[in-house]
């Protein structure tokens, strides 16, 4: 009896979470207008979350592409058509590991160090130090994190496609010897802007949306402990992953 | 304020890299890159049957691509489709009695336009018409015919269009 009502206890208290980042969302949008007074703090985080973010995001589109190309050159070769390895690396990149693999980096390099910053400033009070100064902690602390990373995500999103693209002709051109021509007038014959570059951006964006909006979330609303920021970060980090994946297929499915 | 400006500079930097990646996507890897804006003359073309065609599919002489194609409609009154060609400014000296073709390159290559050059001393001007032409290739047509058997005098399946030559070629260029 206990147990089926501790159960019933931790569903609640997940629907509960769900609701309150709704709220926390809301309240963000409620706080873009007053953030725009903060520029100044909005380009400080997109140098943070995003800048300083270049280098995972660099190697890690380099090896990507190489990987993709090595894999697809197996694969493609099954069939005899090892000319599309150009198109087909550049559409599952763009299309679709560009943008994931991007979040999934960002929410561990930069997710974890909003969560981890916010928590702390709970933690030691600042944030009700400054609604004692009335500076909204909203407008000036989460809005800018968020606008930041909207803002990144795609960017690092085209940083990572582009890397990976040259990963890609490295191993396939250089080293596995397919033609260059093929290689590029096959790519260029089959990708389009609108459906695959720009969809990809799109993704992008509501990708840095959710990760920030979660980062934010669980850094804001951490019980003021060290441990609760452990926690806190913990769950920016497994929550925006999952969240990442699950609405990379919703809105696969609408962009198809 | 020396930090402040640090950041600031690589900010922008960060922001100019990232829209610099988009435009190279973009341009480089995309049809935009096949998108010449050259000056170029106009070529028409009657098929009975596309195929696969698709508008700014190269057109190729010799397998080197000289023009693309800009157009493909209905002819409701001819019941064919005219395909329109643009075809370079550089190159106009194609004699006027040139044969065009639909290719496929490779196996899950897209189709595009190949001219065979004919042997005419006179050149096609803007507008002109090609009359010599043969269809796409039909593959589910082709295995067709094959199954059900040797059909007697009719050779192959392009041999029922006034291609000039009846059998297709063997893979194209």
């Amino acid at each position: 009896m206990s147990a089926a009502s501790r159960r019933l206890g931790y569903v609640a208290d997940a629907l509960a979470q769900v609701g309150d980042g709704g709220l926390f969302f809301l309240a963000i949008l409620r706080a873009l207008p007053a953030s725009l007074r903060y520029l100044g703090e909005t380009v400080r985080q997109i140098w943070f979350v995003g800048a300083m973010s270049l280098t995972i995001i660099v190697t890690c589109g380099l090896f990507v592409g190489m990987v993709l190309g090595l894999q697809l050159y197996h694969t493609l070769s099954i069939f005899g058509g090892t000319g599309a390895l150009g198109t087909v690396v550049a559409l599952s990149l763009y299309r679709e590991l560009g943008p994931v693999v991007t979040a999934l980096l960002f929410a561990g390099r930069a997710g974890t160090s909003i969560t981890a910053e916010i928590g702390l400033m709970r933690a030691t009070d600042q944030l009700a130090a400054m609604e004692m100064m009335a500076v909204d902690p909203m407008a000036y602390v989460v809005s800018p994190r968020f606008l930041a990373g909207i803002v990144a995500m795609p960017l690092l999103a085209c940083v990572f496609n582009a890397l990976g693209i040259a990963g890609a002709h490295v191993v396939g051109v250089t080293w596995l010897g397919l033609d260059n021509g093929t290689f590029w007038s096959n790519m260029t014959a089959n990708v389009e802007l609108w459906d695959d570059v720009l969809n990809g951006v799109w993704k992008s964006a509501a990708f840095g949306a959710v990760v920030t909006l979660i980062a934010t979330f669980q850094g804001y609303t951490t019980p003021p402990t060290s441990e609760g920021v452990a926690y806190a970060t913990t769950r920016t980090v497994v929550a925006s992953s999952i969240l990442t994946l699950a609405l990379d297929f919703i809105l696969t499915a609408f962009l198809m | 304020m020396t930090q402040r400006r640090h950041f600031q500079i690589g900010t922008g930097l960060f922001i100019l890299l990232g829209f610099a990646a988009l435009g190279y996507l973009a341009t480089q890897t995309t049809s935009l890159a096949n998108f010449d804006q050259g000056p170029s003359y106009a070529l028409k073309a009657r098929f009975t049957n596309v195929g696969q065609l698709k508008l700014r599919a190269p057109v190729k002489v010799a397998g080197v691509r000289i023009g693309t194609v800009s157009g493909i409609q209905f002819e409701p009154d001819r019941l064919d489709a005219l395909v329109t060609l643009s075809i370079d400014k550089r190159y106009q000296q194609l004699p006027d009695d040139s044969a065009a073709a639909i290719f496929t390159s490779g196996l899950l290559g897209d189709q595009y336009v190949g001219l065979q050059p004919g042997g005419s001393p006179d050149y096609f001007k803007d507008g002109d018409e090609v009359v010599l032409v043969q269809n796409a290739i039909q593959l589910e047509e082709l295995i067709g015919k094959y199954l059900v058997g040797g059909n007697g005098p009719e050779k192959g399946a392009a041999g029922k269009n006034d291609s000039p030559e009846a059998v297709p070629p063997a893979s194209g260029k």
